[in-house]
């Protein structure tokens, strides 16, 4: 049986080789406490698999994780090839402000590099040439990613080997994008006529620092969603929001659900840490719990609600400001007002669909 | 009702601009404390809640791959893809980037555009391009207008898109955050496909404001350039 666990360990172990490369590299200004970053966090993969089993503790690895939060957000984590320190938080990660010389007025130039720093992307010249070369070849190992996956999820709990299932039960899909990372190295071996997939290592470690803690967010968001719903905040703001709402009144909590998430994304300028909160508070009690509502219809839902209130926030600055600087924008709004008139109509869409859908 | 204060680090951490990784932490300790959990039984949830949610980052398995295609010129040969659309009106560019844009973010391409990427280098200046042609230069404030909606585009069409992928992060937040919490075992596939009838929503709204931009173009210019208008 593929067990999910033996991907986690490839990615701990693939972290710990980036953490190893990028205590070394001197072209990073902060390479010990970067490499110390992604060493501890190649490490918590494989303990993790010891926490799941119940066969360790899990403290050391919430230690930890404190310990990994608190280097990445105290600015000691930095990319390698930049000279200049960490970019600091909120600021514009991997945009490329070349701001032009020519008054604003004159049509934009077509071209451009792509930004971030890089530690071995081919200078784009030599990468037009590339492109010219392959042309929609490209798109061969990259779309195999998708059917792989899909192939995994849907026919792969049917595949069964002397009576076990090849695939364990239950993280199929997971396995499935894993096995695809894996297998469309090898498809781009044969498209690119590569002999070794020393690159792919390169450039995923170029895009790994590039993401930088990011990567670990969505995670440490799930960590917290934990932590809310074991402290009592959902039992604490489900009781406010029973004690407001007339008992079994449906449309009036699925409201409060979509526009609360569109609200708190507005406010934070992130779905992903606006969605454990307005769960524990009234998607899982309220929503699932006491009105028996189809879950994935309404967490997926929800989150796209969040997703409405990111296009009207200049907190989502990556989203909405950086472009006003790259398009050399007078107003700081003027994306998101752009933005506004559909994003109330969908979130009005999104309510609809999930009343109608869901219970 | 004390621990509440955890969601006001949250929101007032994010809201200043702090780093999120340290606003997340403080807020799960301080939420951990002050519903009454010990030290030893706030890391253990850390803990417990990282095992659980590791499926969250198995996204970064596919880095090397699709930095790999990225060095043998993907983002090139996807702008000479858009760069196909040159011929139609500013509308008519800024639906189909929209329309690109979210089917290839439906199938996990969400590096391709961006917009650094896209956006800056091809559909604001193309969908400019588009309006030169037809009306001769335009006042600033249209030109603003345009490369405002160039942007919005690419936003619409990542965002609701990407849920669609059963692979994505939203999609494996969702389900190792409700699998761990609640003890659900939901399918993220299912999930991925609640996310449809939204994506079509989205994409009949924002492609018609796209085709609209058309029409506004054309009372914008009607005082300005009249024989244009006409032709």
């Amino acid at each position: 049986m593929i067990s999910v666990e033996w991907f986690y360990w490839l990615m701990g172990l693939f972290w710990l080789g980036v953490g190893v490369l990028v205590a070394r590299d001197r072209s990073n200004p902060k390479r010990l406490t970067s490499g110390l970053f992604w060493a501890l966090l190649g490490l918590c993969f494989p303990y993790s698999s010891f926490v799941i089993a119940k066969t360790a503790p899990a403290w050391p690895l919430g230690l930890v994780i404190v310990v990994i939060a608190a280097l990445a957000g105290t600015g000691r984590l930095a990319k390698s090839g930049t000279a200049t320190a960490a970019t600091e938080a909120g600021d514009v990660e991997g945009a490329d402000l070349d701001r032009d010389a020519d008054r604003p007025d004159r049509p934009l130039r077509a071209g451009g590099g792509t930004g971030g720093s890089s530690v071995a992307l081919a200078p784009t010249q030599e990468r037009e040439a590339l492109a010219e070369k392959f042309g929609n070849k490209l798109f061969i190992p990259v779309l195999a990613i998708p059917v792989i996956t899909a192939l995994c999820a849907i026919a792969g709990p049917y595949v069964i080997i002397g009576g076990r299932p090849l695939l364990q039960k239950g993280s199929e899909t997971v396995i499935g994008l894993a096995a695809a990372g894996i297998i469309a190295i090898v498809i781009s071996m044969i498209v690119f006529r590569l002999r070794s997939p020393a690159l792919a290592l390169t450039e995923g470690r170029r895009l790994t620092e590039d993401l930088g803690w990011a990567l670990v967010l969505p995670q440490l968001l799930s960590v917290l969603g934990l932590v809310f719903a074991t402290a009592g905040v959902g039992t604490a703001i489900g009781s406010t929001v029973s004690a407001i709402l007339p008992k079994g009144s449906l449309l009036p909590a699925v409201i409060l659900y979509c526009v609360g998430m569109a609200v708190f994304t507005v406010i934070m300028g992130n779905a992903f840490a606006a969605f454990p909160v307005l769960t524990a508070a009234i998607g899982y009690p309220v929503l699932v719990a006491a009105m028996g509502g189809n879950p994935a219809a309404i967490f997926a839902i929800g989150m796209l609600s969040g997703y409405c209130g990111t296009l009207c926030t200049p907190m989502a600055a990556n989203f909405n400001i950086v472009p006003v600087a790259l398009l050399e924008l007078k107003s700081n709004y003027a994306v998101i007002r752009a933005q506004l008139p559909t994003a109330v109509p969908l979130l009005v869409a999104n309510i609809v669909i999930m009343y109608v859908v869901a219970f | 009702m004390l621990v509440l204060l955890g969601i006001l680090v949250v929101v007032v951490g994010f809201a200043l601009r702090l780093n999120p990784m340290l606003v997340v932490t403080v807020a799960g300790l301080v939420t951990g404390f002050l519903g009454g959990m010990t030290p030893l039984q706030v890391l253990n949830a850390f803990g417990t809640g990282f095992a659980g949610s590791r499926s969250v980052s198995i996204f970064l398995l596919v880095l090397p791959v699709i930095g790999l295609v990225e060095h043998f010129g993907l983002q090139q040969q996807a702008r000479r893809l858009v760069s196909k659309l040159a011929r139609l009106s500013t509308g008519g560019i800024l639906a189909g980037y929209l329309f690109v844009r979210q089917v290839l973010a439906a199938i996990g391409l969400m590096s391709i555009g961006g917009h650094a990427q896209t956006v800056r280098p091809l559909v604001a200046p193309m969908a400019e391009a588009a309006a030169v042609r037809k009306y001769g230069p335009l006042p600033d404030r249209v030109v603003q207008r345009i490369r405002a909606f160039a942007a919005s585009t690419d936003n619409v069409g990542a965002f609701f898109g990407e849920d669609i992928f059963v692979a994505v992060g939203a999609v494996l937040l969702i389900t190792s955050f409700v699998d761990t919490t609640y003890g659900f075992t939901l399918v993220p596939l299912q999930v991925a496909l609640w996310a449809i009838p939204t994506a079509i929503v989205a994409l009949l709204i924002h492609g018609t404001r796209s085709l609209l931009v058309d029409r506004a173009l054309r009372r914008e210019m009607a005082g300005l350039v009249p024989e244009a208008v006409a032709r």
